[in-house]
């Protein structure tokens, strides 16, 4: 089960604003459990930012982020009522889209 | 037969496959390119080989890309950074954490009007180099900050 991304855009001037951050463990694969088991590895590799469906910031990650994974960037161009969507990918194959519209 | 010689006429026959997925529509250029996770990239342990993988082995140190970003951070999980490049037509910008076990944490693509600059949070192993690079006209230009850390944030 995955849970949906939060995104916040909004236009500042003459570009937007974005802020993401996906609900995601981001599990490094070098802690261990209680029982001193090594917990796998499971993070999120890739990361679509699309405007209007034209992709503007497309990311790739390693373990080295933050658990749920906050991101923010700018983006020139855009209108209020432009629709910006994220989609995640993360090592195991489960991916998920979540869209917002522009305020 | 000599075995360089049929790795060569492999290497041709994969290409030429490739070329004719391409020309066929069935592999977009720039779609292969955003999709392919920078593996060896990511899975690098040493900090030369991670620069190699990002084109950066040989990048130009420069004042204009600007990191943001804390002398200390109490916290190892969760540094948040903030990067800007200011070198006209870049493209992508990548974050590497020198003291990582795993040292490349990210890779951006700008592209449609994205500005070349982007806010993240790391997660850091221990006090280190953190090495910004980025892409702008063919080159390859890199800038570095240190950031202390007081406690860990892999392993814990």
């Amino acid at each position: 089960m995955t849970e949906p991304t939060k995104i916040q855009a909004e236009l500042k001037g003459d570009a937007v604003e974005v802020r993401v951050r996906m609900a995601h463990a981001m599990e490094t694969g070098q802690r261990k459990d209680a029982a001193g088991k090594t917990l796998p590895a499971h993070f999120i590799q890739s990361v679509t930012a699309s405007l209007n469906g034209k992709p503007v910031l497309q990311a790739q990650l390693g373990t080295a982020i933050s658990r749920n994974p906050y991101f923010g960037f700018r983006v020139k161009g855009a209108r209020a009522g432009d629709k910006l969507a994220v989609t995640w990918t993360d090592n195991k194959g489960e991916s998920r889209t979540d869209e917002a519209t522009i305020a | 037969m000599d075995p360089l010689r049929r790795k060569l006429l492999r290497g041709v026959a994969t290409s030429g496959l490739l070329a004719a997925a391409i020309a066929a529509g069935a592999l977009r250029p720039s779609r292969v390119f955003a999709a392919e996770w920078n593996k060896g990239g990511f899975e690098a342990k040493d900090v030369a080989n991670v620069l190699k993988a990002i084109d950066a082995a040989a990048a130009t140190d420069s004042r204009d890309i600007v990191i943001n970003a804390p002398d200390i951070a109490e916290d190892g999980a969760m540094v948040a950074i903030d990067v800007v490049s200011n070198i006209p037509g870049t493209l992508s910008i990548a974050v590497v954490v020198e003291k990582n076990p795993y040292p490349l944490a990210a890779q951006f693509d700008f592209s449609n009007g994205a500005l070349p600059q982007i806010a993240l949070r790391l997660k850091m192993a221990q006090t280190s180099r953190v090495i910004v690079s980025a892409k702008a006209g063919g080159k390859v230009y890199i800038a570095r900050t240190e950031i202390k850390v007081t406690v860990g944030g892999c392993a814990g």
